[in-house]
């Protein structure tokens, strides 16, 4: 018992060791970056208008702050209204092409054709159609995130092992059976795969869909405060934007690891195995 | 070439099940490639019959057959107290592989057959842990598959073809991938459960010494296409110890059934 307490103990410390080992580089390289950009903008006085220093963004997040604020309630409603729609329209896509031979040849290729199109172009005829909203930000956001999940998705059902489809069919199972208890589990850990990406690319959608014509959020808030000179301002949102996009990714992450503890673990043990 | 063993029909029992001029063939590439040729083989009520072949001759494609899983080119299967319909969910089969869900615990893997016929959870986990002594699997109930050792995974995937509550269970190799050490404590396990289940089971090996340690009675297959060559009715005492592979009727019983393989090794 004591052994086993003290070896639990022992991981624990390495974790940690191991977690603040994966942490320190980056944040001293940021440190770093920020401590030489703050000293440069001093040293050769450079003025606010062309680059603010680190310092003069802080005092604008703190000044501004409700205005921020507001606009990033915009943003980040346009964000998850759009990932919400690619993920539902995503996984039934991606349904209809792993399981229907029809489907993937007639619509497959267009889903890998809507990604050579770029956004900006069709995000102004959204404005004609759609208006200043939030619905053409929400399409343009569920156009770009859709993709990594339907791609990921199609892949997971399709990764199904034969054999283990043959397993089911001796108990019996019938294709509904087979399909909730043996290739949505199997899918799973490439959804999220899939949807990891889908919600880092869903924030620059919808900063797209913004700056193509808004009335608020913070792409529109970069927008206008550019012919002001409001250099800092513009700094501030694509810090608030920055740091939306790392929330949500882990707020996914999360999840995964939440709903997918075995595929975590069984990672981890291999990792594990395969080192000492 | 037909049956090389003493073989008594009349004191043979009941069949369970019957296969009869089972034939089946794959064509790669226009090439016609036989497998199984006019198989003829009986199992039954409560018998323990082994299938032994070289390897790739055939046997693990024969026993898809017999699950329902490919169907054969010509040539009846009958199952005693079985209809017409498919035989898919009829039979227990356990494959080579333990194909275990890497998501679900030991326990949820074993009542999946429960599961799927529409029994609660929690009553399927009841009668699952009913067993779990019997197959050497208690304390470990709530594991997921990753951290069982080969033999562990092996008895799970049986507690839960066994679980499919069939009266004819297909086996092959369930001990294939086993070191030799864990193949023999198996054995023994299984010699041991076997009096209990009082089922009829079919089982595929490469391995002669398994097959005489475990059934009544063994036939012998040839070569691709796989024929029954011989039959063997093994006259060992139940119940069975591991002991007895160096009994004089174990080894006189292998040296003729190794005869048998070694001329159809030389023909092929």
């Amino acid at each position: 018992m004591y052994r086993r307490g003290m070896r639990e103990w022992m991981l624990r410390a390495r974790w940690l060791a191991v977690g603040a080992w994966r942490w320190l580089p980056p944040a001293l390289i940021v440190l770093c970056l920020l401590g030489l950009w703050e000293g440069l903008v001093r040293l050769f006085d450079v003025p606010g208008w062309q680059l603010p220093a680190p310092s003069a963004i802080g005092v604008e997040l703190h000044d501004s702050a409700a205005l921020l604020w507001g606009h990033t309630l915009v943003t980040l409603k346009e964000v998850l209204v759009g990932f919400a729609l690619a993920l539902g329209v995503g996984i039934y896509l991606a349904i209809g092409i792993a399981y229907s031979r029809l489907l993937e040849r007639s619509i497959y290729p267009f889903v890998i054709a809507s990604q050579t199109i770029p956004v900006i172009a069709i995000a102004p005829l959204l404005l004609i159609w759609l208006g200043y909203g939030l619905s053409p930000k929400v399409v343009v956001v569920a156009l770009i995130a859709f993709f990594p999940i339907v791609v990921n998705m199609v892949d997971g059902l399709k990764s199904v092992d034969a054999d283990m489809v043959s397993m089911m069919r001796t108990l019996g199972a019938s294709r509904w059976q087979i399909f909730t208890k043996l290739q949505v589990p199997t899918s799973l850990p490439f959804l999220f795969s899939g949807t990891k990406i889908a919600i880092a690319v869903s924030v620059i959608g919808a900063v797209i869909g913004e700056w193509v014509g808004a009335r608020a959020g913070l792409g529109y808030l970069m927008t206008v405060s550019v012919p002001y000179f409001l250099t800092a301002r513009v700094f501030a949102a694509i810090f608030i934007l920055s740091v939306m996009g790392i929330l949500l990714f882990v707020a996914v992450a999360l999840m995964e690891r939440l709903s997918l503890p075995w595929y975590h673990t069984e990672r981890r043990q291999r990792a594990g195995g395969a080192s000492g | 070439m037909e049956s090389g063993g003493p073989v008594n029909s009349e004191t043979a029992p009941r069949a369970k099940i019957r296969l009869q001029d089972i034939s089946k063939a794959f064509s790669t590439g226009g090439r016609r490639l036989a497998v199984l040729e006019r198989v003829d083989l009986y199992a039954g009520e409560g018998e323990f019959v082994s299938l032994v072949g070289p390897s790739g001759c055939g046997k693990s494609t024969l026993l898809n057959v017999i699950a329902g899983l490919e169907a054969a080119d010509s040539g009846t299967i009958d199952i005693e107290g079985l209809g017409g319909g498919s035989r898919l969910g009829q039979l227990g089969y356990m494959q080579q592989k333990d194909l275990l869900m890497p998501w679900r615990t030991v326990l949820d893997n074993a009542i999946l057959p429960l599961e799927l016929r529409g029994v609660s959870r929690s009553r399927a986990r009841e009668r699952a842990l009913g067993l779990v002594d019997a197959f050497g699997l208690r304390g470990f109930e709530g594991q997921l598959p990753f951290a069982l050792s080969g033999g562990m995974r092996q008895r799970v995937a049986f507690l839960r073809t066994l679980l499919a509550d069939q009266d004819v269970l297909l086996l092959d190799e369930p001990f294939g991938a086993l070191d030799a050490l864990t193949r023999a404590r198996m054995q023994e396990w299984l010699l041991g459960l076997w009096d209990s289940l009082k089922k009829t089971i079919i089982l595929v090996t490469h391995d002669v010494e398994e097959a005489l340690l475990l059934s009544d009675r063994a036939y012998v297959l040839t070569a691709r296409p796989a024929r029954v060559k011989a039959e063997v009715v093994v006259g060992l005492p139940r119940p069975r110890r591991l002991d007895m592979l160096v009994s004089e009727e174990f080894v006189r019983l292998k040296s003729e059934l190794l005869a048998v393989l070694l001329e159809e090794g030389r023909l092929g």
